[in-house]
C-alpha cells in the first residue's frame, strides 16, 4: 500500500491520513455491554466524549459504568466529578447495580468529587474565570492518577453563573484542557428543544457525540442509544435499544456491524425425513435461519417440534420460546404428533422460556432471550411465532428486534427456527413481519380447501445453497408425526 | 506570588473582628491583585474597622478549593457573620459587593 521499506512505519502513519490511520485511532473499552461493539472498541482515548439525552435517560448511569468498568477491567482510574448528585446520592443509586463505589475509592481507583452550584448563594461582580474548577480537577486526577473523567452535568453551571459569555470561553478552555491531560473524558448534557444539548455543547464536543432517548410508546418504555458522532472511525449509526438492568447497562445488539458470520457447511436433520430430501441436502445448514410461515392450524409448530426433537436425540440443546401457549400446552400437543418433547427436558435437552408478548417491552424480551442463551448456551433456537412479537411494538421495530436476533444466533453458530403466522386474507408470500429476505430457508404451509377435503401443504420458497424442491408437497400429520408427500395431483400427471 | 503569602492575612488594627473575609485567587494574576485591592477599598471605605481579610492561595492550598466549594475565581467569601455569602469576579462593581455582603455602609 504505502512504501514501507523506505520510512519507517510511525512516520508513513503520521504522514498519510486514509483508511490506515482511521483504524488505528486508540479507542479506551468502556466495558458496558454491546457499547464497545456498537463503538467499534470504545470512545475515543484521551478524548472527551458528549452524552446527551433527556433526564432520567440513563447518562449518568451510562457515566458511571463506564468509570467503574474501567477500574475494574481496564485498571484506569476514574474521576467522577458530579455537579448535581453528592457523593453519598451517587453511592447508594448505582449500589443497586453492585458497583461499590466506597471501596473503588478506597482502592484509589475512584474519586467523586460534587460540586455544589447554587445560584442564590452567588453574586457575580465583574470578570470571573474558573481556574478553581481546573485546580480542583487537577487535584483529584492527580492524587489517582486517573486516566478517565466524567463530568456530570456540566450544564449545571449555566443555572449558577449568568455571564454566559465567560462561562462559555471557559467551558471551552476546559475541554482543550482535558484533551492536553489526556484523559478520556465523558461530559453529559442535557437534551436541548431542536438541539442535541440545551446549551449547545455539542459546538465544543466534535470527537464523539452519543445521545440517549428514553420513550413510551403504547404504555412499553424503551430507551435507545444511538451514536450521533464519531469522528476518524466506523461505528453503528442505529438506534440501538439499551437497558438498565441490576448488572449494569446492556447495549443491543451484542454484534452485527458487518455480515462476516462463518458458514456452516454441517448439515443437520430436519427430523422429517421426507422434509430432509425435498430440501436437497438432507436437512438445514447448522447455525441458519429458517422461517416456517403458515395461516392457522397449518403444522408450523409441528415442524418446529419435530427439529427440537431431532436436536434433542442428537444430544444438541434446544431453547424453545413459546409467545403464545404454555410449555405444558406444547409439550401436550406435540406428544399428539408422537414427539416425546418430557423426556427432553427431563435430560436438559430443552428449555422453555415462555412468557406473553404483551408483559414488557421489546428490549426486555431480547434481553431476557439473551440472557437465556448465555446460561443455557443451546445449539437451536424456536421463536413460536414471531408474528405474536407485534404486540410489542410496529413492525420496522420487530423487525429490527429479529434481524438482531438473527445476527446474534447466528454469529454463535444458533440454528434458529420461527414460526409466524400469516393471515390468509393478505398477499399470501408476505410474512407480517419482513424478514423473509434474511432467512436461509423458507418454508411456507397452506391449508386450503377443496372438495370437502382440506389438504395441507408444504412448499419450500428457498433454501440458500441447496438444490431444493420447487414442487409444493402435502403435509400429513399423524401419531407418528409429520410426513411429506407428494400432492394427488402431482402423483397422477407422473 | 510571595508578596500574596506575606500578606495572607490582613488585620486591621482592631481584633475584635466581627466580619471575616476571605478572598480565593489562584497565584498573582492581574485579575486577583484589582480584585484585592478594590476589596481593600470598599472595606476601607464602609467597613470601618470591623473586617478581617485573609488572601487563600490555591495554588497553594488546592485542597481547599474542595473543601470549601469554590468554583470561579475571584471568589470572595463572607464566613463571618453567618450565614455564608459568596462573591464572584473581580470586586470591580462595588454595588454589588456590598449588596452581595449584606452589609451595609459603616459610615
Amino acid at each position: 500500500m504505502v512504501t514501507k521499506k523506505a520510512t519507517p512505519r510511525k512516520a508513513v502513519r503520521r504522514a498519510i491520513p486514509g483508511p490506515k490511520t482511521r483504524r488505528l485511532l486508540p479507542k479506551a473499552l468502556t466495558g458496558i455491554q454491546g457499547l464497545d461493539e456498537v463503538t467499534g472498541g470504545g470512545l475515543p482515548k484521551g478524548r472527551p466524549t458528549l452524552v446527551c439525552g433527556s433526564a432520567g435517560c440513563g447518562k449518568t448511569m451510562l457515566a458511571m459504568e463506564f468509570l467503574v468498568r474501567g477500574a475494574q477491567e481496564s485498571g484506569e482510574p476514574g474521576v467522577f466529578m458530579s455537579f448535581e448528585e453528592t457523593a453519598d446520592d451517587l453511592i447508594q443509586n448505582v449500589a443497586s447495580m453492585g458497583f461499590d463505589l466506597v471501596s473503588l475509592t478506597a482502592h484509589k481507583m475512584l474519586v467523586i468529587d460534587h460540586v455544589r452550584v447554587v445560584r442564590s448563594e452567588i453574586e457575580e461582580t465583574g470578570a470571573f474565570d474558573l481556574e478553581a474548577l481546573f485546580i480542583r480537577l487537577a487535584l483529584a486526577i492527580d492524587s489517582i492518577g486517573a486516566k478517565r473523567v466524567v463530568l456530570d452535568t456540566l450544564e449545571a453551571l449555566f443555572g449558577g453563573f449568568s455571564n454566559t459569555t465567560i462561562l462559555r470561553a471557559e467551558l471551552r478552555r476546559l475541554f482543550d484542557w482535558l484533551k492536553q491531560r489526556g484523559v478520556t473524558a465523558i461530559i453529559t448534557a442535557e437534551r436541548g428543544a431542536g438541539t442535541l444539548t440545551r446549551q449547545g455543547l455539542e459546538e465544543y464536543i466534535s470527537d464523539c457525540v452519543i445521545l440517549l432517548d428514553h420513550r413510551v410508546d403504547n404504555q412499553l418504555s424503551s430507551r435507545r442509544l444511538r451514536i450521533v458522532k464519531y469522528r476518524g472511525t466506523l461505528h453503528g449509526t442505529d438506534e440501538y435499544p439499551f437497558l438498565i438492568r441490576e448488572d449494569g447497562i446492556s447495549v443491543f445488539p451484542i454484534t452485527s456491524l458487518t455480515l462476516d458470520h462463518r458458514a456452516s457447511g454441517e448439515v443437520v436433520s430436519s427430523g422429517v425425513p421426507t422434509l430432509d430430501k425435498l430440501l436437497g441436502a438432507g436437512g438445514f445448514y447448522r447455525s441458519s435461519t429458517i422461517l416456517v410461515s403458515g395461516s392457522a392450524g397449518t403444522g408450523k409448530s409441528s415442524i418446529a417440534g419435530h427439529l427440537v426433537a431431532e436436536s434433542g436425540l442428537r444430544g444438541d440443546g434446544c431453547l424453545y420460546i413459546a409467545l403464545e401457549e404454555s410449555q405444558s400446552e406444547i409439550v401436550r400437543n406435540m406428544k399428539s404428533i408422537g414427539l416425546d418433547l418430557a423426556s427432553l427436558i427431563a435430560k436438559d435437552k430443552l428449555r422453555f422460556h415462555v412468557s406473553r408478548p404483551t408483559a414488557y417491552g421489546l428490549e426486555m424480551h431480547l434481553a431476557s432471550i439473551h440472557k437465556f442463551i448465555v446460561d443455557y448456551r443451546p445449539r437451536v433456537v424456536v421463536v413460536d411465532s414471531i408474528t405474536a412479537l407485534l404486540a410489542m411494538g410496529s413492525v420496522a421495530e420487530v423487525t429490527s428486534m429479529v434481524v438482531r436476533l438473527v445476527d446474534y444466533l447466528k454469529a454463535n453458530g444458533i440454528t434458529l427456527v420461527m414460526t409466524a403466522l400469516v393471515d390468509t386474507s393478505a398477499a399470501s408470500e408476505v410474512s407480517g413481519v419482513n424478514v423473509s429476505s434474511l432467512v436461509d430457508t423458507w418454508l411456507k404451509l397452506t391449508n386450503a380447501g377443496k372438495g370437502g377435503v382440506r389438504t395441507r401443504t408444504v412448499s419450500i420458497i428457498k433454501a440458500r445453497g441447496m438444490a431444493h424442491s420447487n414442487q409444493t408437497h402435502e403435509l400429513v400429520m399423524s401419531s407418528n408425526g409429520v410426513v411429506i408427500r407428494q400432492l394427488e395431483a402431482t402423483r397422477q400427471e407422473s | 506570588m510571595t508578596s500574596f503569602s506575606k500578606r495572607s492575612t490582613q488585620r486591621r488594627p482592631s481584633r475584635t473582628a466581627d466580619i471575616l473575609l476571605c478572598l480565593y485567587v489562584a497565584g498573582e494574576t492581574s485579575r486577583s491583585v484589582s480584585a484585592l485591592a478594590n476589596l481593600k477599598k470598599i472595606c476601607r471605605e464602609h467597613l470601618g474597622n470591623r473586617y478581617r481579610i485573609k488572601v487563600i492561595d490555591l495554588l497553594k492550598n488546592p485542597k481547599l478549593a474542595r473543601d470549601h466549594q469554590i468554583l470561579a475565581l475571584p471568589t470572595l467569601v463572607r464566613q463571618l457573620p453567618p450565614p455564608v455569602r459568596k462573591i464572584i469576579g473581580d470586586l470591580s462593581d462595588t454595588e454589588r459587593v456590598l449588596v452581595g455582603l449584606d452589609i451595609k455602609s459603616a459610615k
